[in-house]
Protein backbone atom coordinates (compact mmCIF):
# COMPACT_ATOMS: atom_id res chain seq x y z
CA UNK A 1 0.00 0.00 0.00
CA UNK A 2 2.54 2.52 0.88
CA UNK A 3 4.08 1.62 -2.93
CA UNK A 4 1.14 3.61 -4.58
CA UNK A 5 2.66 5.95 -6.87
CA UNK A 6 2.63 9.42 -5.23
CA UNK A 7 2.83 11.55 -8.21
CA UNK A 8 5.60 14.34 -8.49
CA UNK A 9 3.74 17.79 -9.35
CA UNK A 10 5.01 18.94 -12.48
CA UNK A 11 7.05 22.08 -11.97
CA UNK A 12 5.84 24.69 -13.59
CA UNK A 13 8.07 26.26 -16.56
CA UNK A 14 6.15 28.90 -17.89
CA UNK A 15 8.04 31.38 -17.11
CA UNK A 16 11.55 29.78 -18.54
CA UNK A 17 10.79 31.19 -21.65
CA UNK A 18 10.52 35.05 -20.17
CA UNK A 19 13.85 34.45 -18.35
CA UNK A 20 15.91 32.89 -21.08
CA UNK A 21 14.01 35.77 -23.36
CA UNK A 22 15.67 38.58 -21.17
CA UNK A 23 18.69 36.88 -21.23
CA UNK A 24 18.85 36.37 -24.72
CA UNK A 25 17.80 40.03 -25.19
CA UNK A 26 21.12 41.20 -22.62
CA UNK A 27 23.06 39.08 -24.98
CA UNK A 28 21.63 40.62 -28.00
CA UNK A 29 22.76 44.11 -27.01
CA UNK A 30 26.04 43.27 -25.86
CA UNK A 31 27.23 41.27 -28.56
CA UNK A 32 29.47 42.63 -31.21
CA UNK A 33 29.88 40.99 -34.33
CA UNK A 34 32.51 42.84 -36.36
CA UNK A 35 35.75 41.08 -36.19
CA UNK A 36 38.71 43.07 -36.11
CA UNK A 37 40.71 43.18 -39.00
CA UNK A 38 43.93 44.09 -39.69
CA UNK A 39 47.56 43.67 -41.17
CA UNK A 40 49.69 41.17 -39.08
CA UNK A 41 52.96 41.52 -38.53
CA UNK A 42 55.66 39.96 -36.13
CA UNK A 43 58.20 42.07 -34.65
CA UNK A 44 62.04 41.41 -34.28
CA UNK A 45 62.63 40.15 -30.80
CA UNK A 46 64.40 43.01 -28.77
CA UNK A 47 68.55 43.11 -29.00
CA UNK A 48 70.66 41.23 -26.70
CA UNK A 49 72.54 43.01 -24.41
CA UNK A 50 75.82 41.29 -25.61
CA UNK A 51 74.94 40.92 -29.27
CA UNK A 52 73.99 44.67 -29.43
CA UNK A 53 77.32 45.44 -31.83
CA UNK A 54 76.25 42.33 -33.71
CA UNK A 55 74.57 43.48 -36.66
CA UNK A 56 73.38 41.04 -39.23
CA UNK A 57 75.24 41.48 -42.58
CA UNK A 58 72.55 42.03 -45.51
CA UNK A 59 74.46 42.68 -48.19
CA UNK A 60 73.12 46.00 -50.15
CA UNK A 61 71.68 44.57 -53.30
CA UNK A 62 69.16 42.48 -50.97
CA UNK A 63 67.78 45.79 -49.32
CA UNK A 64 64.55 47.53 -50.88
CA UNK A 65 65.11 50.47 -48.56
CA UNK A 66 61.80 52.35 -48.22
CA UNK A 67 61.78 55.51 -46.87
CA UNK A 68 58.78 57.90 -45.96
CA UNK A 69 59.10 60.99 -44.96
CA UNK A 70 57.22 63.44 -42.69
CA UNK A 71 55.66 64.84 -45.52
CA UNK A 72 54.33 61.74 -46.59
CA UNK A 73 56.72 61.03 -49.16
CA UNK A 74 58.03 57.80 -50.45
CA UNK A 75 61.37 56.90 -51.48
CA UNK A 76 62.44 53.54 -52.73
CA UNK A 77 66.49 53.15 -52.79
CA UNK A 78 66.48 56.83 -52.78
CA UNK A 79 63.81 56.88 -56.35
CA UNK A 80 60.61 58.61 -55.63
CA UNK A 81 57.67 56.98 -55.62
CA UNK A 82 54.26 58.39 -56.83
CA UNK A 83 51.12 58.20 -54.23
CA UNK A 84 47.84 58.13 -55.68
CA UNK A 85 46.21 59.83 -52.05
CA UNK A 86 43.05 59.49 -54.20
CA UNK A 87 42.78 55.88 -54.46
CA UNK A 88 45.20 55.31 -51.62
CA UNK A 89 47.57 52.92 -53.93
CA UNK A 90 51.29 53.37 -55.00
CA UNK A 91 51.06 51.30 -58.36
CA UNK A 92 54.45 52.26 -58.67
CA UNK A 93 55.69 50.74 -55.87
CA UNK A 94 53.84 47.65 -55.86
CA UNK A 95 55.98 47.17 -59.22
CA UNK A 96 59.24 48.16 -57.97
CA UNK A 97 58.86 45.17 -54.95
CA UNK A 98 57.51 42.48 -57.34
CA UNK A 99 60.66 42.91 -59.55
CA UNK A 100 62.70 43.00 -56.30
CA UNK A 101 61.53 40.44 -54.86
CA UNK A 102 61.26 38.15 -58.05
CA UNK A 103 64.58 39.13 -59.82
CA UNK A 104 63.72 37.45 -62.82
CA UNK A 105 66.66 38.51 -65.06
CA UNK A 106 69.07 37.93 -62.34
CA UNK A 107 70.17 41.64 -62.18
CA UNK A 108 73.24 42.00 -60.11
CA UNK A 109 71.06 45.42 -58.23
CA UNK A 110 68.70 42.89 -57.30
CA UNK A 111 68.62 40.21 -54.64
CA UNK A 112 70.67 38.03 -55.04
CA UNK A 113 69.24 34.07 -56.33
CA UNK A 114 69.97 30.64 -54.47
CA UNK A 115 68.54 27.31 -55.82
CA UNK A 116 66.39 25.97 -52.91
CA UNK A 117 64.05 22.78 -52.11
CA UNK A 118 62.81 23.14 -48.55
CA UNK A 119 60.91 20.41 -47.46
CA UNK A 120 57.39 21.90 -47.72
CA UNK A 121 58.91 21.91 -51.54
CA UNK A 122 59.60 18.03 -51.90
CA UNK A 123 56.49 17.78 -50.04
CA UNK A 124 54.23 18.89 -53.01
CA UNK A 125 56.70 17.60 -55.60
CA UNK A 126 58.31 21.05 -56.50
CA UNK A 127 60.91 20.78 -57.90
CA UNK A 128 64.61 23.30 -56.74
CA UNK A 129 63.53 26.44 -57.63
CA UNK A 130 65.94 29.88 -58.14
CA UNK A 131 64.79 32.19 -54.77
CA UNK A 132 65.71 35.50 -53.53
CA UNK A 133 66.20 34.14 -50.20
CA UNK A 134 68.12 37.08 -48.20
CA UNK A 135 65.44 39.23 -49.95
CA UNK A 136 64.80 42.58 -46.73
CA UNK A 137 62.36 44.94 -47.54
CA UNK A 138 62.89 48.06 -45.05
CA UNK A 139 60.03 50.56 -44.70
CA UNK A 140 61.74 53.14 -42.66
CA UNK A 141 59.79 56.34 -41.36
CA UNK A 142 60.16 60.05 -39.31
CA UNK A 143 58.93 60.66 -36.28
CA UNK A 144 56.55 62.74 -38.20
CA UNK A 145 55.39 60.43 -40.69
CA UNK A 146 51.79 59.82 -40.99
CA UNK A 147 50.50 56.58 -39.98
CA UNK A 148 48.02 56.21 -42.79
CA UNK A 149 50.65 56.37 -45.28
CA UNK A 150 53.08 53.95 -43.76
CA UNK A 151 50.05 51.80 -43.47
CA UNK A 152 49.65 52.49 -47.22
CA UNK A 153 52.72 51.48 -47.94
CA UNK A 154 52.55 48.23 -46.13
CA UNK A 155 49.43 47.48 -47.43
CA UNK A 156 50.90 47.30 -50.80
CA UNK A 157 53.89 45.24 -49.81
CA UNK A 158 51.41 43.05 -48.55
CA UNK A 159 49.18 43.25 -52.22
CA UNK A 160 52.67 42.89 -54.66
CA UNK A 161 53.46 39.75 -51.89
CA UNK A 162 49.96 38.42 -52.53
CA UNK A 163 49.94 38.84 -56.16
CA UNK A 164 53.09 36.77 -56.56
CA UNK A 165 51.80 33.98 -54.45
CA UNK A 166 48.93 33.85 -56.68
CA UNK A 167 50.68 34.31 -59.90
CA UNK A 168 52.70 31.84 -58.85
CA UNK A 169 49.75 29.30 -57.41
CA UNK A 170 48.06 29.72 -60.78
CA UNK A 171 51.23 28.55 -63.19
CA UNK A 172 52.21 25.07 -60.75
CA UNK A 173 48.38 24.80 -59.42
CA UNK A 174 45.89 26.34 -61.60
CA UNK A 175 44.28 27.76 -58.63
CA UNK A 176 44.46 31.00 -56.85
CA UNK A 177 46.88 30.86 -53.26
CA UNK A 178 43.59 30.82 -51.00
CA UNK A 179 42.23 27.59 -52.53
CA UNK A 180 45.06 25.80 -52.21
CA UNK A 181 45.69 22.83 -49.47
CA UNK A 182 47.63 23.82 -45.88
CA UNK A 183 50.55 22.01 -47.59
CA UNK A 184 50.83 23.70 -50.91
CA UNK A 185 50.48 26.85 -49.20
CA UNK A 186 53.65 26.25 -46.94
CA UNK A 187 55.71 25.65 -50.19
CA UNK A 188 54.39 28.77 -51.75
CA UNK A 189 54.95 30.55 -48.70
CA UNK A 190 58.49 29.29 -48.90
CA UNK A 191 59.19 30.16 -52.65
CA UNK A 192 57.61 33.61 -51.52
CA UNK A 193 58.65 34.28 -47.98
CA UNK A 194 57.33 37.39 -46.80
CA UNK A 195 60.13 39.61 -45.16
CA UNK A 196 59.01 43.16 -44.70
CA UNK A 197 61.30 44.18 -41.81
CA UNK A 198 60.21 46.37 -38.65
CA UNK A 199 63.14 48.31 -39.29
CA UNK A 200 64.50 49.68 -35.62
CA UNK A 201 64.17 53.48 -35.39
CA UNK A 202 67.41 53.95 -34.40
CA UNK A 203 68.92 53.01 -37.90
CA UNK A 204 66.78 55.87 -39.75
CA UNK A 205 68.35 58.39 -37.34
CA UNK A 206 71.53 57.59 -38.65
CA UNK A 207 70.80 58.06 -42.19
CA UNK B 1 -28.94 26.84 -31.28
CA UNK B 2 -27.11 28.48 -33.74
CA UNK B 3 -26.05 30.17 -31.08
CA UNK B 4 -24.83 27.53 -28.92
CA UNK B 5 -22.69 26.17 -31.84
CA UNK B 6 -20.35 29.28 -31.76
CA UNK B 7 -19.29 28.28 -28.45
CA UNK B 8 -17.80 25.37 -29.09
CA UNK B 9 -15.53 26.66 -31.86
CA UNK B 10 -12.71 27.66 -29.67
CA UNK B 11 -9.73 28.09 -30.85
CA UNK B 12 -7.12 24.90 -29.66
CA UNK B 13 -4.18 26.76 -27.88
CA UNK B 14 -0.73 26.37 -29.09
CA UNK B 15 1.68 23.96 -27.81
CA UNK B 16 4.29 26.52 -26.35
CA UNK B 17 6.26 23.47 -24.26
CA UNK B 18 9.12 23.89 -26.94
CA UNK B 19 9.11 27.95 -27.09
CA UNK B 20 12.30 27.85 -23.92
CA UNK B 21 14.46 25.29 -26.18
CA UNK B 22 14.25 27.71 -28.98
CA UNK B 23 15.06 30.86 -27.36
CA UNK B 24 17.58 28.79 -25.20
CA UNK B 25 19.24 28.27 -28.61
CA UNK B 26 19.22 31.43 -30.23
CA UNK B 27 20.77 32.62 -26.67
CA UNK B 28 23.53 30.16 -26.87
CA UNK B 29 24.42 31.73 -30.20
CA UNK B 30 24.75 35.04 -29.04
CA UNK B 31 26.56 33.92 -25.71
CA UNK B 32 29.16 32.00 -28.14
CA UNK B 33 29.83 35.07 -30.54
CA UNK B 34 29.77 37.78 -27.87
CA UNK B 35 33.06 39.91 -26.86
CA UNK B 36 32.27 42.67 -24.30
CA UNK B 37 33.76 45.84 -24.84
CA UNK B 38 35.65 45.95 -21.01
CA UNK B 39 36.68 49.50 -21.79
CA UNK B 40 35.49 53.08 -22.70
CA UNK B 41 37.19 54.84 -25.73
CA UNK B 42 38.90 58.24 -24.38
CA UNK B 43 40.31 58.50 -28.02
CA UNK B 44 38.56 58.97 -31.38
CA UNK B 45 40.31 57.23 -34.07
CA UNK B 46 39.40 56.44 -37.45
CA UNK B 47 41.24 53.57 -38.68
CA UNK B 48 43.19 53.60 -42.46
CA UNK B 49 41.50 51.61 -44.69
CA UNK B 50 43.65 48.48 -46.81
CA UNK B 51 43.21 46.04 -49.12
CA UNK B 52 45.04 42.76 -48.00
CA UNK B 53 43.63 42.60 -44.51
CA UNK B 54 43.55 39.66 -42.26
CA UNK B 55 40.97 38.52 -39.72
CA UNK B 56 42.20 38.17 -36.07
CA UNK B 57 41.82 34.71 -35.02
CA UNK B 58 41.76 33.89 -31.23
CA UNK B 59 39.92 36.57 -29.81
CA UNK B 60 40.24 36.18 -26.23
CA UNK B 61 44.20 36.25 -27.05
CA UNK B 62 43.77 39.72 -28.60
CA UNK B 63 44.95 42.83 -26.59
CA UNK B 64 44.09 46.59 -27.56
CA UNK B 65 45.95 49.50 -27.70
CA UNK B 66 44.13 53.06 -29.05
CA UNK B 67 45.93 55.99 -29.92
CA UNK B 68 44.41 59.13 -31.28
CA UNK B 69 42.92 62.62 -29.99
CA UNK B 70 40.96 62.47 -26.71
CA UNK B 71 36.89 62.42 -26.94
CA UNK B 72 35.38 65.51 -26.90
CA UNK B 73 34.28 65.04 -23.58
CA UNK B 74 38.13 65.18 -22.70
CA UNK B 75 39.18 67.59 -25.03
CA UNK B 76 38.95 70.41 -22.54
CA UNK B 77 41.16 68.77 -19.95
CA UNK B 78 43.82 67.01 -21.74
CA UNK B 79 43.81 69.30 -25.49
CA UNK B 80 44.13 67.81 -28.82
CA UNK B 81 47.41 65.98 -29.05
CA UNK B 82 47.78 62.75 -29.41
CA UNK B 83 47.17 60.11 -26.94
CA UNK B 84 47.35 56.40 -26.01
CA UNK B 85 45.09 54.71 -24.24
CA UNK B 86 45.37 51.46 -22.60
CA UNK B 87 42.38 49.63 -20.53
CA UNK B 88 40.56 52.95 -19.24
CA UNK B 89 43.15 55.44 -18.85
CA UNK B 90 45.97 57.45 -20.73
CA UNK B 91 49.07 56.13 -21.02
CA UNK B 92 52.63 56.62 -21.81
CA UNK B 93 54.57 54.61 -24.06
CA UNK B 94 56.56 52.91 -21.04
CA UNK B 95 53.41 51.55 -19.93
CA UNK B 96 52.98 49.36 -22.10
CA UNK B 97 55.28 46.79 -20.68
CA UNK B 98 52.74 46.65 -17.39
CA UNK B 99 50.34 46.38 -19.98
CA UNK B 100 51.06 43.74 -21.36
CA UNK B 101 52.07 41.76 -18.15
CA UNK B 102 49.20 42.75 -16.71
CA UNK B 103 46.78 40.93 -19.84
CA UNK B 104 49.15 38.14 -19.94
CA UNK B 105 48.16 36.91 -16.68
CA UNK B 106 44.67 35.71 -16.87
CA UNK B 107 45.27 34.70 -20.59
CA UNK B 108 45.38 30.76 -21.60
CA UNK B 109 47.40 30.71 -24.27
CA UNK B 110 49.63 33.18 -24.07
CA UNK B 111 51.91 32.28 -27.28
CA UNK B 112 49.11 33.54 -29.24
CA UNK B 113 48.87 36.92 -27.70
CA UNK B 114 48.01 39.60 -30.31
CA UNK B 115 48.15 43.40 -30.01
CA UNK B 116 45.97 44.98 -31.85
CA UNK B 117 47.11 48.80 -32.88
CA UNK B 118 44.13 50.69 -33.11
CA UNK B 119 45.53 53.79 -34.40
CA UNK B 120 44.00 57.22 -35.96
CA UNK B 121 45.16 57.24 -39.22
CA UNK B 122 46.61 60.99 -38.92
CA UNK B 123 49.04 60.03 -35.84
CA UNK B 124 52.39 60.54 -36.30
CA UNK B 125 54.58 57.59 -36.60
CA UNK B 126 56.37 58.79 -33.71
CA UNK B 127 53.96 57.04 -31.27
CA UNK B 128 53.30 54.24 -33.00
CA UNK B 129 57.13 53.33 -32.92
CA UNK B 130 57.56 53.81 -29.44
CA UNK B 131 54.99 51.56 -28.83
CA UNK B 132 56.36 49.05 -31.02
CA UNK B 133 60.03 49.55 -29.17
CA UNK B 134 57.90 49.06 -26.04
CA UNK B 135 56.16 45.89 -27.55
CA UNK B 136 59.34 44.56 -28.32
CA UNK B 137 61.13 44.88 -25.19
CA UNK B 138 57.66 43.18 -23.03
CA UNK B 139 57.82 40.53 -25.93
CA UNK B 140 54.65 40.63 -27.46
CA UNK B 141 55.81 40.36 -30.77
CA UNK B 142 52.56 39.61 -33.09
CA UNK B 143 50.90 42.87 -33.59
CA UNK B 144 48.40 43.84 -35.93
CA UNK B 145 47.59 47.52 -37.66
CA UNK B 146 44.21 47.50 -37.51
CA UNK B 147 42.39 48.64 -40.89
CA UNK B 148 39.05 48.63 -42.10
CA UNK B 149 37.82 47.06 -45.49
CA UNK B 150 38.08 49.19 -48.46
CA UNK B 151 37.15 47.97 -52.01
CA UNK B 152 40.03 47.10 -54.62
Amino acid sequence: MAKKKKKMPGLNTSSTADISFMLLIFFLITTSMDTDTGLIRRLPPPPDKNQEQAQIDVKERNILNIQVNAAGRARANREEIEINYNTLTAPALKEIAKRFILNEANDPNLPELQTVQTDNMKKVGMPPMNITVNHVISVQTDRGTPYWVYFLVQNELVAAYNELRDDFSKKNFKCEYQYLTEDQKAAVRDVLPQKISEAEPKDYRKN
Amino acid sequence: MGFKKKQSREMPEMNTSSLPDLIFTILFFFMMVTTMREVTLKVKFTVPQGTELEKLEHKSAVSFIYVGPPTDEYRGKYGGGTRIQLNDRYAEPPQVKDFIAQEREGMADQSKQTISIKADQKTQMGYITDIKEWLRKSYALKISYSASHRGK
